[in-house]
């Protein structure tokens, strides 16, 4: 089914890499990796530990330049630009915004901060604004802080926006840090992991958030995720990488029915 | 504590005493006497050296275990919990009033007190502005710096040679050499954009020193090692005055300037660029990657320290009319760093304090000359291990949210 819409759907991608390479050296961490996020969908990442998944996250956001290929972004103006290589500020600035594996929020700031700092990008203040805080200062200042705060309650984090973030509980740092993705208006959500570490009650509550954000926010997400049950039903469509190359891509279906991928997962039979 | 608690504490303290007496025997109690061929036995000392150490062991053991429970009670009430006297500090209605008892005191001082102290505080403002100064660049950015007198240094040498060759006046070169300072910090900010604690650390004290060494093998240009004198003092409308109010007119000079920076740096900390700033510090890779152009927040940081550092090196220079490289050694990078770190890490009020409070304490204990340096190293040895966040812990601020439109 999400096969079909997808298929129908005349609208370009608004992330397409082609052909993308990665090599430190001899390593080859990636090699001739495809993919498409089309708007509004939620596409996953899956593979063995040390896949490769990761690395290509870090590849599409400026962290890693790409030895190969072309990554494109269509950003909401529809200006379609080639962004491997670019400075990762750029991208985020470009509206791809983005989680960690391993969770990096400010620990000595509060929620509250660590969402105002995704504003950042959006917002112009500069040393003599901020000294002689102005009119327009004060009025940009406060509307970081009233969309920061509102962006902590779609995460269901209103509570405790003046709590420390290295005080907060370990689901809801990972929440927080979807928050601060969100502050910077991203027409795409790069989730590594989102789940990791969490239990079944809140990965189910963490899935219906990004179905939430989707419609909410407009905006499409491309997620690394190694829990299953929450790939399966969440995302439209998955693309399954094994040392450094996609093996598999479809819907969750089609993708759980691929002898490749199963093999991948279980082990190759040996010879009968 | 318990009686079992205290039984302990004198075992320990008991230990302590017996190994330290055992440990310095030969040097306390024998004494050879090689001419007369003697050997003396003092065991008086050994009765001193232990019964102070066992007293001192005591007092620390207890101390320790004190700010151990205390720690961990913190911990339980989410890790913040302010002492009883910061909260009351905090209240506007105390901190209003305190403030302006507090500046009516500097404002009043020297009319009450001698030239000698009036000199010794306007040090103690210079120091208070480098200490705020740096307090941007290691404090807030992150970014340790611990060749920042070399900023000191270009303000100082930029007063002292603009007026040495051009006559310029003191109003003219305060603001030239805030700029030159800002300048200066750029030229540092470029090569170490990639750099981070450690390394950063040696390569800002290698410029430091290069710096320092320009200035005192550069002779054609700096005069050497014997420095330039007679600079002048600053301008007061061509109104000449005695040594004694320039003493004065500079002390409010200084306290004007003092007041400029509290506030330019406190509006700072809670700005846009503040924040920048702060997330730098904590991660610099989530930093980036939330849009945050890395470059210019460190770039900012490292000019607008030196700036505040450069205008100080001005005032300096005014302020003793004889400037030579000797003033500017690593010892007085170290003095700033410790100001910052004493007083509390990104905290305004904290750094005048610390500030305050390493200028002053050496000043007035000239008393005790000879074991002035000795306590002092005491004091910052006790005041890191029991309050290893400084003197003031930066709090984050709390801001107000707008219930109509966050609804």
């Amino acid at each position: 089914m999400a096969q079909n819409q997808t298929n129908q759907n005349p609208e370009p991608a608004v992330l397409s890499v082609r052909n993308v390479g990665m090599s430190f050296g001899g390593l080859r961490a990636l090699s001739e990796v495809d993919l498409d996020v089309r708007p509004g969908e939620v596409v996953a990442l899956i593979g063995p530990n040390g896949a490769g998944k990761t690395t290509f996250f870090n590849c599409i956001t400026g962290i890693y330049t790409p030895t190969e290929g072309q990554v494109t972004a269509r950003p909401r103006d529809g200006r379609e630009r080639r962004i491997n290589g670019m400075r990762t500020n750029l991208v985020c600035e470009l509206g791809m915004a983005r989680t960690f594996q391993n969770i990096r929020l400010f620990p000595s700031m509060t929620a509250l901060e660590n969402v105002m700092i995704g504003r950042h990008c959006r917002t112009r203040t500069g040393v003599l604004g901020a000294v002689l805080r102005g009119a327009g200062t004060r009025r940009e200042e406060q509307e970081v802080v009233d969309k920061s705060y509102e962006l902590l309650g779609t995460v269901g984090l209103k509570t405790m926006a003046n709590e420390y973030a290295r005080n907060l509980p370990y689901g809801a740092q990972r929440r927080l840090e979807i928050a601060r993705a969100l502050a910077t208006e991203p027409f795409l959500l790069l989730l590594d992991e989102p789940a990791a570490g969490m239990n079944p009650q809140e990965t189910l509550e963490l899935k219906d958030m990004v179905l939430r954000i989707r419609t909410q926010f407009a905006v499409s997400v491309l997620l690394i995720e190694h829990d299953m049950k929450m790939v399966m039903s969440l995302s439209d469509r998955i693309y399954v990488m094994e040392y450094g190359r996609v093996i598999s891509t479809g819907t969750p279906k089609e993708v759980s029915e691929d002898p490749q991928v199963i093999r991948a997962y279980l082990g190759e039979e040996s010879d009968a | 504590m318990t009686a079992a608690d205290i039984f302990r504490h004198l075992k320990k303290a008991l230990a302590a005493a017996v190994w330290l007496a055992f440990l310095t025997l030969p040097i306390m109690v024998i004494r050879v006497d090689t001419v007369e061929k003697t050997v003396t036995w003092r065991w008086m000392h050994l009765a001193y050296m232990a019964a102070g150490s066992f007293v001192l062991a005591l007092v620390w053991n207890i101390m320790l275990e004190r700010r151990d429970r205390g720690q961990a009670d913190k911990d339980q009430d989410g890790g913040e919990g302010a002492s009883a006297l910061a909260r009351r500090l905090a209240d506007p209605r105390l901190a209003r009033p305190l403030m302006a008892f507090g500046l009516l005191a500097a404002a009043a001082f020297p009319w009450f007190f001698s030239m000698y102290q009036t000199n010794i505080l306007v040090s103690a403002m210079i120091y208070v502005v480098l200490g705020l100064g740096l307090n941007i660049t290691v404090g807030l950015a992150g970014l340790l710096d611990l060749g920042y007198v070399a900023f000191y240094a270009v303000g100082a040498y930029a007063y002292a040679l603009l007026n040495y060759h051009f006559h310029l006046g003191f109003w003219t070169v305060l603001p030239l050499g805030g700029i030159l300072g800002a300048f200066f910090g750029l030229l540092l900010g470029f090569p170490v954009l990639r750099l981070r604690g450690d390394y950063l650390a040696i390569v800002t004290l290698g410029f430091g020193q290069i710096i320092r060494l320009v200035l005192e093998n550069w002779g054609e240009f700096s005069f050497g090692p014997s420095g330039i004198a007679n600079i002048s003092r600053p301008g007061l409308f061509g109104i000449p005055y005695s040594v004694e109010q320039a003493t004065t007119y500079i002390y409010y000079i200084m306290l004007g300037l003092v007041l400029l920076t509290i506030f330019v740096t406190a509006r700072l900390k809670d700005s846009r660029i503040g924040r920048a700033w702060l997330a730098l510090r904590e991660d610099e890779i989530a930093c980036q990657a939330m849009g945050i152009d890395n470059t210019r927040a460190k770039l900012l940081a490292f000019a607008l320290g030196a700036t505040f550092a450069s205008l100080m090196g001005v005032v300096f220079a005014a302020k003793t009319t004889f400037i030579n490289p000797a003033s500017f050694t690593f010892m007085e990078s170290a003095m700033i760093l410790a100001i910052v770190v004493l007083g509390g890490m990104g905290s305004v009020l904290g750094v005048i304090l610390g500030a305050l409070l390493l200028m002053l304490l050496p000043e007035y204990m000239r008393a005790f000359s000879e074991y002035r340096m000795l306590i002092f190293g005491a004091t910052m040895v006790v005041i890191m291990v029991f309050r290893p966040q400084g003197l003031v812990r930066a709090k984050r601020k709390v801001y107000k949210i707008n219930v109509e439109t966050a609804g």
